[in-house]
């Protein structure tokens, strides 16, 4: 049973989100203790990795064009990616470290990535937005606000076709709920009763834009018009994710049917390293968040009072991301650049698979 | 051989490749009940059913991208666009996902789609459906472009293209559809990227694909009766991967070229053509290279008009002439 947080929580200066129900969620109270533990080391793993990008980025000049960092939102993506089975899918937009690193993705190749280095988990080729790895069922990672969720919806008419009991779900910030191909895709997804929960990760800003400035109504009650089923969380307490997105991916799964939810959350960082960060929101407003409703802090209190975590596994965990960060940096530093050669690689099937090709003539052009 | 329809060609071609292979999946905007606006995917639903032949709503960035997605996993999705006019609303489906996905991702996914449909002028339906987007689409590293003129043709290379790995971009034409052809009765593919000559000859050389085939082949017989001109006619049938060597080699042999096209001048297929017969053929050249395409406007509604738009047996024959003056 979990009880409020403890004096030790106050001591963090934390927790305004109260333990709550959704501890006792099943899906959440059955976990034993090394999934709790390890769904807490995501979170820290996720935020220690951003912290030495944006170093290595601001300080060393090793990584290029935009990263969009995810601290501030972990509880989202370790909250539904910890409910993934063996066919469902995960699809996202450009803010995709947290995702990649939720669903199992080696550090390493992601640091190396932003380096531009051939070791890299795109060999160099897509950068900070374009993550993928589809043996992890993550299929990106994709750079244009909303271009992602037709995608998506199209893994969950490929789970269907192949008669398989999964479901995909396609991430969203707030402003893409404005774009055409949303919507497209939320017609087809209930049109043809596709397995796909779309989850609109809320942080309150698109770019320097806030939802009031951009949005008309309420975000996924816009569902309504599709016939869809539609909820709100919280994404501060990932034991509320992982309550909420159950409920929907269970639904998906066995009914196939699809839903929208949408997940309040919050970015400490700009929008991308580029933003100032000074134009559009208050330092204070940020301040409040870091304080009350971290959702590293809020989980370490909830595990802390639930006697999962002590002080010492805290700082171990934490000692341990430091580290992995820091190795994974070291192994980026360290591996060598693609070549000028690597450049038409991986541009068509049949180029990468020579003794297989059937079509001739020349593929590439100078 | 039986002589069929264009239209049937095609017909056949998606019929036969759903039959072999289970994952291939027809989808479209009424491709199924209605029969196909032009009648190309007449009877494949109630032949292969629902679950194979899916009716879309009007929704082409919506379906297009579904269908990417669906491919991802191995679905083998052949969609239909009523116009390849349309792709314009689907245009970041199409070259930012199918394109780009397997580079962005090192070499680790493909996407092995088909979009298939009509894509040209001369039906009187004014600038909005009316484009010819082949130069826009093969201008995107990771797609394959076919463009084919004879309904022989077209069955071969949607069949090889359906089995194709990467995204394959099918330009078929309304004109087209009625023009029959002879069709083996046994099955047969043709390779993507293989030109066809289409008719020899020595003296002029016309590089050309889709329906200014037909207009280059009869303003050949005239030249040949009319004016003692003898014209080659090699029709690409790809414009990505590119047959070159083909047109080089006629080239070769007739020192002449003419680029025929149903294409806007500028940055054409055309243009790349005839940078690179320049760059590969240049002291077999006896002259220089000379081209004709649409009258440089947006498409006009006029129907007579419209017809002296877009490259025709007139037209050509008297490019021809000055080709070879």
């Amino acid at each position: 049973m979990s009880k409020k947080p403890t004096a030790i929580a106050e001591k963090n200066s934390a927790p305004a989100v109260p333990a709550n129900d959704a501890a006792h969620a099943p899906i959440n109270a059955g976990l034993p203790r090394e999934e709790k533990i390890e769904l807490y080391r995501k979170m820290v793993r996720i935020r220690r990795f951003e912290e030495r990008s944006l170093q290595a980025y601001q300080k060393g000049g090793k990584i290029g064009g935009f990263l969009h960092l995810y601290i501030g939102q972990e509880a989202v993506a370790v909250g539904c990616c910890s409910l993934m089975g063996k066919h469902d899918h995960v699809i996202t937009a450009y803010r995709d470290h947290g995702h990649a690193i939720a669903v199992g993705m080696d550090t390493k190749p992601l640091m190396a990535e932003l380096y531009g280095k051939a070791t890299g988990c795109s060999k160099g080729k897509g950068g900070s937005m374009h993550y993928f790895d589809p043996t992890k069922n993550f299929w990106g990672g994709h750079g244009i606000v909303g271009g992602q969720i037709p995608l998506g919806v199209g893994l969950a008419y490929g789970v269907k076709y192949q008669g398989h009991k999964g479901a995909a779900m396609a991430f969203m910030g707030d402003g893409t709920v404005n774009q055409g191909a949303v919507h497209e895709a939320y017609n087809l997804a209930s049109l043809w009763q596709l397995p796909v929960i779309f989850v609109i990760e809320n942080n309150g800003y698109s770019m320097g834009t806030s939802q009031e400035r951009s949005s008309a109504g309420a975000l996924a009650k816009r569902a309504e018009g599709y016939d869809m089923a539609w909820g709100v969380c919280d994404g501060h307490d990932v034991y509320q994710v992982r309550a909420t997105m159950d409920k929907f991916l269970r639904l998906a799964r066995e009914e196939s049917k699809p839903a929208v939810i949408e997940i309040r959350t919050y970015r400490y960082r700009g929008h991308s390293v580029a933003d100032p960060d000074n134009t559009y929101r208050s330092k204070q407003e940020i301040e409040e968040y870091r304080r009350s409703k971290d959702p590293i802090q809020v989980f370490q209190n909830q595990l802390l009072t639930e006697r999962v975590l002590d002080e010492a596994l805290i700082e171990k965990i934490d000692a341990e991301a430091r580290a992995e960060a820091d190795a994974a940096a070291d192994f980026s530093e360290a591996s060598p650049f693609p070549t000028p050669d690597d450049i038409q690689k991986d541009v068509y099937w049949e180029t990468d698979n020579p003794t297989e090709r059937k079509s001739q003539g020349r593929l590439f052009f100078d | 051989m039986p002589v069929i329809e264009y239209r049937e060609a095609i017909r056949d071609a998606l019929a036969e490749e759903l039959t072999r292979d289970a994952n291939v999946v027809v989808f479209g905007e009424e491709v199924g009940q209605f029969q196909g606006a032009y009648k190309v995917t007449k009877g494949l639903l109630e032949k292969f059913g629902p679950k194979r032949i899916v009716d879309t709503p009007i929704s082409e960035a919506g379906f297009i991208g579904m269908g990417i997605g669906a491919s991802m996993l191995g679905v083998r999705p052949v969609m239909e666009l009523m116009f390849w006019s349309f792709y314009s609303v689907a245009f970041d489906q199409i070259l930012n996902n199918a394109a780009n996905v397997r580079y962005m991702s090192g070499g680790q996914i493909n996407c092995p789609i088909v979009i298939r449909g009509p894509a040209n002028g001369g039906t009187n339906v004014g600038a909005t459906h009316s484009h010819t987007p082949e130069n826009v689409l093969a201008n995107h590293p990771g797609v394959k472009v076919v463009v084919p003129a004879t309904a022989y043709d077209a069955k071969g290379l949607l069949k090889s293209a359906i089995r194709d790995n990467d995204p394959v971009f099918f330009l078929e034409n309304t004109m087209l559809y009625g023009e029959k052809g002879e069709i083996p009765t046994e099955e047969y593919l043709i390779p993507l990227g293989k030109a066809d000559v289409k008719r020899e000859g020595t003296d002029l050389t016309i590089v050309t694909y889709g329906r200014c085939v037909l207009h280059s082949l009869a303003a050949a017989a005239l030249l040949e009766k009319e004016h003692d001109v003898s014209v080659e006619v090699v029709d690409l049938r790809c414009i990505r991967p590119l047959d070159i060597d083909t047109v080089l080699a006629s080239v070769a042999k007739t020192h002449r070229v003419l680029i025929v096209e149903e294409q806007k001048p500028f940055a054409s297929v055309g243009s790349q053509l005839a940078y690179m017969i320049q760059r590969e053929a240049f002291d077999e050249l006896d002259g220089p290279i000379h081209r004709l395409a649409t009258i440089d406007a947006p498409a006009i509604y006029s129907p007579p008009v419209e017809a002296e738009q877009l490259p025709n047996p007139q037209r050509v024959l008297k490019a021809a002439l000055a080709a070879v003056a």
